[in-house]
């Protein structure tokens, strides 16, 4: 009942910015909007990984990338149907053709989870820190991968041309931005249901302690691989339609560092135990850029984020939602929070798939 | 013909490896044997590198002696960097999630200061013996990777005698085993720990330094190196220096033959292959127990 409740509430808040956005009827409203939506996605695929089950992932961007290149490769792959498909079939193809931007979220979203998986079973079984290096190295690995690859451009770059005007919504940007905050619609419902779920409850008994929840005999390495998959995969969807976003894709600016740190700064900033708080994180991080960007400079604003993130590591650990849990336990009555046990007693009284 | 190119490619690819050994020293000993996930480590070097790089272009002093110069400001910038990566996390238990993301973000600041003061440029030293080369019929060797090789060689002998011989390096080396142990031998971990993390960042002046001397240096090149930093201190097994000179070699050999034969825009991708090989395999590295 109160999943529902969240449900309509999230999908009135999506129409109401929306409504509000075209009622300004600014384009550059749309633009500087679409990239927080993306930081949301980002921040909270992240979080799925890193703040649920404590594994650190660096590669935010080659997952990112996956997502976008594989759209570019698919785009490339429209263009020139014609020469690889024989005639009889060039007919057919041409009625699918070129795919639709939620067709492409949802290719990007498998071709990056494949590779969360991949990462994941390779690196998994050993210390938590060896996985997070992975993810650093798996982002240099991928560039050179795209850099290579003549067929998507290479380190040139490509050219996607996209359609001014969609039907319905008018103007394309405008469209992405839709499809864009109904993706980050999902990825929240999506992390909130995790977080109540069962796969919720034995995520956070491996953050807390792996060991004594292996013994305790809750599947660590699938529920780790579950949660990489998953994470790689939203982060994908995040970078799909980029391509179409920015007109011009070169590997530079797909693996750039920004989106890494981001999607990192993001949830340690806002707090990670919940998915209020990448939520809060990319909301206020990614408005103070877009900010500071126009008003400053690029490379201040990254500057920003890199000393936010050193400073609320240090100082805060628990982000900006546990600030205010704090603040509020102080003046309400003492607040029953929830142990290792408590929560691996969840975890085991559940039936699998349940709530 | 192409074993000419093989032969050069070995030599080109041990001198590599020395120079690789200098880099990975200090994550061997901050990630190898005192367990601290230092992936800020190749920022460090890229400090280092721009710190031979202003002194070379203003007081004309040879970079590698700027490094050996550096050594005690590199030493108290490990110890200060210690000391609050003590109290914020290790202190407070919880040094694996917010540690690492602690230390990317030194990474990162690091990183964009550079850019914000140097800007993007590749900027390079000048030295009489960088532009030197000893020919031996068809093998080269060029003095800009022989002289980085050779005292990255020697310094990892003196590093090794010290952690073997001396009181502090054989606490370094029981550091992560058993602290409770340490105390009994009334040696302080925490005292110990940033003795040995300081002199992990040290390495990094001269390694800075080395890398400045090889090859143009710009503040993002530094990335490049995490990849590979980690991938021989893994294949190495670690907490052993010996093994991290091996790996080192190994790694400098195969990225040297595969930019020889494929082109050097597919080498960074040899390191991720090693990293992922050696952790699917043989997670315990060459000379691991």
């Amino acid at each position: 009942m109160r999943s529902l409740v969240f449900y309509i509430v999230s999908i009135l808040v999506g129409a109401a910015l929306f409504g509000f956005a075209r009622w300004l009827g600014n384009d550059y409203l749309f633009f500087a909007g679409y990239t927080v939506l993306q930081f949301i996605v980002l921040a909270t695929a992240w979080n799925i990984l890193g703040g649920y089950c404590g594994y650190v992932n660096f590669g935010s961007a080659a997952f990112f990338a996956a997502g976008a290149y594989s759209s570019v490769a698919l785009h490339k792959l429209a263009a020139g149907i014609d020469r690889y498909v024989p005639e009889s079939l060039a007919g057919l193809a041409h009625t699918i053709l070129p795919l639709p931007i939620p067709v492409l979220i949802v290719i990007g979203g498998i071709v990056a989870g494949l590779i969360g998986l991949g990462t994941g079973y390779l690196t998994l079984r050993l210390r938590g820190a060896f996985f997070a290096i992975a993810t650093l190295a798996l982002a240099v690995v991928l560039q050179t991968l795209i850099v290579n690859w003549d067929f998507v451009g290479g380190s040139r770059g490509a050219y996607i041309i996209r359609p001014s005007e969609v039907p319905i919504i008018g103007s394309y940007i405008q469209y992405l931005f839709l499809i864009m905050l109904v993706l980050s619609i999902l990825a929240i419902i999506a992390a909130r249901a995790i977080e109540q779920s069962r796969l919720g409850y034995g995520f956070a008994t491996i953050r807390d302690d792996e060991t004594a929840a292996e013994a305790c005999g809750v599947p660590t390495l699938r529920l780790k691989l579950i949660a990489t998959t998953l994470s790689g995969a939203l982060m994908g969807m995040a970078g799909a339609p980029f391509p179409y976003y920015i007109g011009y894709l070169e590997p530079g600016s797909a693996f750039g560092l920004a989106y890494t740190v981001n999607s990192i700064a993001m949830p340690m900033i806002g707090g990670t135990t919940s998915w209020v708080g990448p939520l809060v994180g990319a909301l206020l991080l990614g408005t103070l850029q877009q900010i500071a960007t126009v008003t400053i400079s690029s490379a201040v604003n990254l500057l920003i984020v890199g000393l936010l993130l050193v400073g609320f590591v240090i100082v805060a650990p628990k982000g900006i939602v546990g600030l205010v849990q704090d603040f509020m336990r102080e003046r309400g009555p003492e607040g029953s929070e929830p142990t290792w046990r408590t929560r691996l007693a969840t975890f085991a009284n559940m039936r699998p798939g349940a709530r | 013909m192409s074993f000419e190119l093989l032969i050069n490619a070995l030599i080109a690819g041990v001198l590599l490896g020395g120079f690789y050994a200098a880099v990975t020293v200090g994550v061997s000993i901050s990630f190898g044997i005192l367990d601290i996930v230092n992936i800020a480590h190749p920022a460090f070097i890229i400090l280092g590198s721009y710190i031979a790089y202003i002194v070379n272009q203003t007081l004309g002093i040879d970079p590698i002696l700027t490094a050996i110069l550096a050594l005690p400001a590199f030493y108290l910038l490990g110890s200060m960097i210690y000391q609050v990566y003590y109290a914020s996390f290790e202190k407070r238990g919880q040094d694996s999630l917010r540690g690492l993301a602690f230390f990317f973000g030194l990474l990162f600041v690091t990183e964009v200061m550079l850019i914000l003061v140097f800007g993007v440029d590749y900027r390079y030293v000048q030295a009489a013996y960088i532009d030197k080369t000893w020919h031996f019929g068809f093998a080269d060797i060029p003095f800009r990777m022989l002289v980085p090789c050779v005292i990255s060689l020697l310094m990892l002998g003196l590093l090794q005698l010290y952690l073997s011989r001396t009181f502090t390096g054989r606490a370094i080396m029981a550091v992560s085993q058993d602290q409770l142990a340490l105390r009994l031998m009334s040696a302080d971990p925490a005292r110990i720990k940033r003795i040995a993390f300081s002199i992990s960042i040290a390495t990094a002046a001269i390694a800075g330094a080395f890398l400045i001397v090889i090859q143009p240096v710009e503040p993002s090149v530094g990335r490049e190196y995490i990849g590979r930093v980690f991938a021989i201190c893994v294949l190495g097994g670690l907490q052993s220096l010996p093994g991290t000179v091996i790996a080192a070699m190994l790694l400098g050999i195969l990225e040297s033959v595969t930019a020889t034969f494929y082109g050097p825009s597919w080498a960074p991708a040899v390191s991720f292959g090693v990293l992922l090989l050696t952790l699917a395999f043989r997670p315990a590295g060459l000379l691991g127990r």
